[in-house]
């Protein structure tokens, strides 16, 4: 947990003063609207179709009990009792009203949190592995630099009207939780072959109409350097990436007209006149950074408490909780527990407050006061102790958040689409609804195993359809919702775009082309352990083509 | 449009040259990037203050040979949204060493004030009267930075590993 300092609560305050003011200008009316939305769009407020929406940013995704309480609070006083937890480790309220906004801003503030730059064409939240600091294969802590680099670009004088939006993800694990390779810029901790830690930069991912996965441009970057060579390439964007066209203007378009190396050698050309400046980082000012993170005092525990195994024994629904939302710890004797927001016939990554005060309650009763948001758009208690578990499980059962479907067919990621988002061709949230209630069988879902469906409804691709194993993209045809279906996609350190079957199928058949693919995958499986993913991988898309469209 | 200078609204002592126009004699004129760079050897000889109105989609580094001769460089804003002359500003001040006067012209408005004064610009051509009277109340809206910048301000960083607390006031000048 990062503990903001005067500095940072300072920066915050004065931020929510200034907005107060912006929307006192804009309810006056001397600021028009065209020039209100960059302002309100640098603090999270888009305007959707029946209200704004406020985003909010939870940086790396590491939330304090304190701080879901806020979100709870702000839920209830300004918004219809929910919140909505995004892909990209931020938090969306639906239904604010703009003469309240800066008061629920001033309360965000009053907990460290805030929207800065969850919005607009600036450097966006910095998102890293919802397992952090306790993953077993973990280097390092990502946070630090997660942190370092948030705090580098907030308000940053030149990088706050660039091209367009630019995500960066830090990454530290063997395997990647944080989807790296679909960001406008990835750092990933690893050793080099001297044994040094540092950063591979790659550069040029994003996901929307024409996606691209990051391509490497720098396979070691010194700790020292970090800030400097990030610099240097958002200054070589900001001046040379496309602002004619917006379909254009994401990095990733630069990257592929220059090509990776032509990019990478116009970075380091700015890079080595900076690298060496104000930039550099010392291991006072990272010493500085890192003390401000807090961590738990673990107790002396060892793995595999007897009462553990008692309680799986006894009851089943425990035990299948067990063997699918909870997590090997790098500490004996803990567990890393995922909530799942995934219930049956549920808005994929909502919460309501009710659900989020009780939350925060079980993370002080046994996960020492913090969660975790990831970008699978579930919540995570990252240390909670292995003989806590059975009373932990009946505690999140009670308020619908033990569902053992974590990474089954049922736990979707999918954007808000048509029924909320001005930019939407087609619903996604009842397509979501829908396979759920098909899928309502763990048994089943078990068989299937490992299964990610991402829904998008348009082409800006907020629900990561491209790297779903299955990919559903709504489209208009017509006045009409159709889903484009893409197999293979994956976000993990083996990152794939999925390969599109075939036409489009209207609304009442996504769920029905779901239940094909699934039927198709038990056939075509080698063996009850060959994954979804794999499948397709060996057989391609072909014979699943067939299967869909055999009767269509 | 207003002028603001040293934090207040002041008279344009610059007169616009076209590309065309004669230029007058010991006046202080800006004029085009272009026609600048086709004369540049008999302008910079001429008595009175030069400046020039360099466009945000050509690189600065072609300046650099003048610098010495230039009294001020106009940046450009087309759009609010557009900020390539952020960039501009910085390379010319901290790469380049440029000490003159950095006007900001364009769709200059009371939001980018505090931006701009950090990306090094120390001119500026305001759009609307009312935010060229706010100026001074926008650019101390902010009293703690993160990041370094054209201004030299201390930022959090450093301000943290030497330990010294944030003063609590305004560090920007204009």
């Amino acid at each position: 947990m990062y503990v903001y300092d005067a500095f940072d609560r300072t920066l915050v305050t004065e931020r929510v003063a200034e907005f107060r003011d912006q929307v006192a200008r804009r309810l006056s009316g001397e600021l028009t609207e065209e020039e209100f939305k960059p302002l309100r769009l640098m603090n999270g407020v888009y305007l959707q179709l029946h209200a704004y929406m406020l985003r909010t940013a939870i940086p790396y995704g590491t939330l304090s009990s304190e701080q879901l309480r806020m979100l709870a609070h702000v839920a209830r006083k300004y918004d219809r009792g929910y919140g909505h937890f995004t892909t990209r480790q931020n938090i969306q309220y639906h239904w604010i009203k703009l003469a309240e906004l800066p008061d629920a801003m001033a309360d965000f503030a009053s907990v460290g949190m805030h929207g800065m730059q969850t919005s607009g064409n600036c450097v966006r939240n910095i998102t890293t592995d919802q397992w952090a600091g306790v993953a077993p294969d973990e280097i390092e802590d990502p946070r630090l630099w997660a942190e370092l680099v948030r705090q580098h670009v907030t308000l940053h004088p030149e990088f706050s009207f660039m091209p367009r939006k630019f995500k960066i993800a830090v990454g530290s694990s063997s395997h990647d939780r944080a989807a790296l390779r679909t960001h406008d810029l990835a750092l990933r901790l690893h050793r080099n072959s001297a044994g040094e830690l540092g950063f591979e930069v790659l550069v040029g991912g994003g996901l929307g109409r024409t996606p691209f996965l990051a391509q490497t441009i720098k396979p070691f970057l010194a700790k020292r350097d970090v800030l400097s060579y990030v610099e240097a390439i958002l200054r070589t964007y900001n001046q040379f990436g496309r602002r004619d066209n917006i379909y254009k203007a994401r990095i990733k378009i630069l990257v592929h007209e220059l090509g990776p190396e032509a990019f990478a050698k116009e970075v380091d050309a700015e890079w080595q006149s900076i690298k060496d400046g104000a930039l550099a980082l010392d291991d006072a000012a990272v010493d500085e950074i890192a003390a401000r993170f807090r961590y738990p005092t673990y107790e002396r525990l060892d793995d595999g408490p007897p009462e553990l195994a008692a309680a799986r024994r006894a009851n089943r629904s425990f035990d299948a909780w067990m063997s699918n939302s909870v997590a090997n710890h790098k500490v004996a004797g803990y567990a890393i527990v995922t909530l799942s927001l995934k219930p049956e016939g549920g808005t994929p990554g909502d919460a309501t407050a009710e659900q989020m005060d009780a939350i925060a309650d079980l993370a002080d009763r046994y996960s020492f006061g913090e969660i975790r948001v990831g970008h699978e758009q579930n919540l995570t208690l990252p240390h909670v102790a292995q003989r806590d578990l059975p009373a932990l499980w009946r505690a999140l059962a009670a308020i619908g958040v033990a569902t053992p479907n974590v990474n089954f067919i049922s736990d979707i990621i999918s954007c808000p689409g048509l029924d909320y988002c001005s930019l939407a061709n087609a619903r996604s949230i009842p397509i979501a609804q829908e396979i759920t209630r098909r899928f309502h069988n763990l048994d089943l879902q078990r068989d299937l195993g490992r299964l990610h469906v991402n829904i998008s409804g348009c082409i800006n691709a907020c629900g990561h359809h491209h790297v779903g194993h299955i990919g559903i993209l709504g489209v208009e045809k017509n006045g009409e919702e159709f889903y484009q279906i893409t197999l293979g996609g994956k976000a993990d350190e083996n990152a794939t775009l999925g390969t599109l079957i075939g036409p489009a199928v209207p609304y009442a058949q996504v769920a029905d082309v779901v239940e094909d693919i699934a039927a198709a995958y038990l056939e075509l499986r080698q063996r009850p352990d060959e994954l979804f993913i794999d499948t397709v991988k060996r057989t391609g898309v072909e014979p699943f083509r067939e299967r869909v469209y055999a009767t269509r | 449009m207003p002028l603001v200078e040293n934090g207040r609204i002041v008279e344009d002592r610059y007169v616009r040259v076209d590309d065309d126009a004669p230029i007058p004699e010991r006046v202080p004129v800006i004029v085009p990037a272009g026609r600048f760079l086709a004369d540049a050897d008999a302008l910079t000889r001429r008595d009175g203050s030069l400046g020039v109105a360099w466009p945000n989609d050509r690189r600065v580094a072609e300046l650099q040979p003048w610098l010495g001769h230039l009294a001020l460089i106009a940046l450009h804003f087309p759009k609010f949204r557009d900020g390539r002359a952020y960039s501009h500003a910085r390379l010319l001040r901290e790469h380049y060493g440029y000490g003159g006067t950095l006007r900001a012209t364009g769709d200059v408005l009371r939001d980018q004030f505090s931006f701009l004064v950090r990306a090094g610009f120390n001119s500026f051509d305001v759009k609307k009267a009312a935010d060229a009277r706010a100026f001074a109340e926008s650019v101390a809206r902010y009293s703690v930075f993160y990041q370094p910048s054209a201004d030299g301000t201390v930022p959090a960083l450093r301000q943290r590993s030497q330990k010294a607390p944030a003063a609590g006031k305004p560090r920007v000048k204009a």
